[in-house]
């Protein structure tokens, strides 16, 4: 077992909307990252995907809340501190974070060499331009980015190299945890095929120890990352490697989930992708009981009184149900 | 699927955007013929002229050459109310279904206008009104919550959902879908391509349905299209140009998506498989 990088115990936060109602956007989620390791995190829109992402980097500006719960980053815990000290001293250097929107995340009026400055003396205000040319040019080169890069402004370069320089300039401090919120999304297949082998690089030659990595694709979550992580409505629901999370899902949930993913290969057009019914419950007021409950094929009476905690399983996987496995999977048997 | 009759065809279609130096070739002298009760897939990169095509297609932009038929015929769309005819027979749904309603009309009324641009003004309204819940009732919606309603307060999927209602009243013979599933969730995707399929067994209707994804397409659809920068490299029968690709370009598409019994080469994944089917 590796050296754990990012533990999360109980972490709760929430929205407050205008009208004063609570909304617990990312509820008691807990879970760990190894060295070495990535997690992928996968749900529906409004999940709480986005918001665990900007939970973990202390991003807490109103309307979203710290509530509850410890983020430990290699041993040092962040939990509460004030957004504007883990700007200076988190951000960069422990943790960095690559937005969904980042092909607008550059200021078009200034050259990708001065973001590069900014970044390095938030944490080294001492260190000289030449230093940080140097360290910049070394490290677009071991990407195979070109070195010429840095000299042009974020307009002359197209969407996919765009996304590569954010990634390389977000991770110039060589972070211990990478947080990607859809990297690829606006990309086209082959961009984000190239972007994924950069974070791949970036993880193979140790400059990120560990990454968390969001989106809602999932052959692209199962081509990318070690374990996934399935959340619903603010809760965690599924833990697992991401063999067993793709073809043996035991949520529910989870089931469903994988139930819609379509890939052009040999069979997929045999079988007929299935929509999970209805809409996700209103945070402001979840149901008692189990939060999928009412949406769920397998749900019993009893699922909607008790509140049911996610429970280990063998080999390193978790789940959120009232039934037990064995029932589960006769239950997945019989149809 | 009763005969192969062409429903829309296009020879020597182009369109060049600007003039001199900053001339653009959008759509290069594209060929196509579209057999009705087929449903077809177009599929390509962002910037190889699909959604110009559609364009083109549904009479917004004009060619710069090329002929378009319909049913057999050239098509004229020269004036206002020959296009009011040509759109009875040819509808779409965009991307951003945001967008494709009008603010101010509730949803009443946009379901009232198609039964009134299909013939239906003289109908008693009883008779509307039934129609109308035959409508939402195709599409899963509720007409008695949807009364009295504006669409923007739906959310995407329903809107999406009330996009095919419409489409259901109108019963057009071709629907021209642009990225109608890429905004929504990948769990609400599936209803909205049920539907789909659905109209095109029930009604027979000729689906042109454009995507960036290969998956989706082999999914959905009878023939897929596959453009590149303007120009149509390869087309025929889905099972034919997914999993037997011809085009070096369809090749490259296919490498690069993400796949689940084929990893990336560079990913852990490939390993995993490597050891199950040795063992």
């Amino acid at each position: 077992m590796g050296k754990i990088m990012l533990e999360v115990n109980g972490l709760t936060t929430k929205y407050i909307t205008r009208y004063n109602e609570d909304v617990y956007a990312v509820n008691n989620v807990s879970f760990k990252v190894e060295e070495g390791r990535s997690v992928g995190i996968a749900g529906e829109s409004g999940c709480g995907k986005s918001t665990l992402a900007l939970s973990l980097m202390g991003y807490y500006f109103a309307p979203l809340h710290y509530m509850k719960g410890d983020i430990i980053i290699d041993g040092r815990n962040i939990s509460g501190m004030k957004p504007d000290d883990v700007r200076k001293n988190i951000l960069g250097s422990e943790i960095a974070y690559i937005p969904q929107a980042a092909l607008n995340a550059l200021n078009p009026t200034r050259k990708v060499i001065k973001f590069i400055e900014d970044v390095v003396r938030v944490h080294n205000p001492k260190m000289h331009k030449k230093e940080i040319y140097d360290l910049a040019r070394e490290r677009f080169e071991t990407l195979n980015l070109p070195a010429e890069t840095l000299n042009k402004y974020p307009v002359e370069l197209s969407g996919g190299m765009k996304q590569r320089t954010v990634i390389a300039i977000s991770t110039i401090l060589s972070p211990k945890v990478l947080i990607a919120d859809e990297p690829s999304s606006a990309l086209d297949v082959t961009s984000q095929k190239m972007v994924i082998k950069m974070i791949h690089d970036l993880m193979e030659l140790g400059y990120i120890k560990s990454m968390i990595f969001i989106t809602h694709e999932l052959p692209l979550l199962y081509n990318v990352t070690d374990d996934i992580m399935v959340m619903y409505a603010g809760q965690v629901v599924e833990y697992g490697s991401a063999e067993q999370m793709v073809f043996d899902p035991l949520n529910p949930y989870s089931k469903g989930l994988m139930g819609s993913i379509l890939v052009p290969e040999d069979g997929t057009r045999d079988e007929k992708i299935v929509a999970i019914p209805g809409t996700p419950p209103n945070l402001k007021n979840p149901p008692d009981g189990c939060r999928f409950a009412e949406r769920c094929k397998y749900a019993k009476p009893h699922c909607r009184v008790y509140h049911v905690e996610l429970t280990e399983l063998s080999n390193g996987r978790a789940s959120r149900c009232i039934t037990s496995e064995q029932e589960l999977r006769e239950a997945y048997k019989n149809e | 699927m009763n005969s192969r009759e062409i429903c829309l065809s296009g020879t020597g279609v182009t369109k060049v955007f600007g003039f001199g130096n900053n001339k653009t070739v959008a759509v290069n002298n594209v060929d196509f013929n579209f057999y009705s009760g087929e449903l077809v897939s177009i599929v390509g990169e962002s910037g190889s002229g699909k959604t110009t095509l559609i364009k083109m297609l549904l009479g917004l932009t004009n060619m710069t050459e090329g002929e378009i038929q319909f049913l057999g015929k050239p098509r004229d769309i020269h004036n206002r109310s020959k296009k009011k005819e040509y759109w009875k027979n040819i509808q779409a749904i965009f991307q951003d279904p945001f967008s494709s309603y009008n603010i101010f009309s509730k949803i009443d009324t946009v379901l009232l206008d198609c039964i009134h641009m299909r013939g239906g003004r003289g109908l008693p309204k009883q008779k509307k009104i039934e129609m109308m819940e035959e409508a939402c009732r195709f599409v899963n919606l509720k007409f008695a919550e949807m009364t009295n309603k504006y669409p923007f307060e739906l959310s995407g999927g329903q809107m999406q959902r009330l996009m095919i209602a419409r489409i259901f009243l109108l019963k057009p013979k071709i629907l021209l879908a642009d990225e109608p599933t890429s905004m929504i969730d990948a769990c609400s995707r599936a209803t909205i391509l049920d539907m789909l399929l659905n109209l095109r067994n029930e009604i027979g209707m000729t689906i042109i349905f454009i995507t960036h994804d290969m998956g989706l397409a082999y999914y959905i659809s009878d023939t897929v299209y596959i453009m590149e920068r303007g120009k149509i490299v390869e087309f025929g029968s889905a099972n034919d140009v997914i999993l037997n690709p011809q085009a070096d370009y369809t090749k490259r598409l296919l490498h690069d998506v993400p796949k689940i019994h084929e990893p990336w080469e560079f990913s852990k994944r490939r390993a995993v498989v490597a050891s199950e089917s040795s063992v």
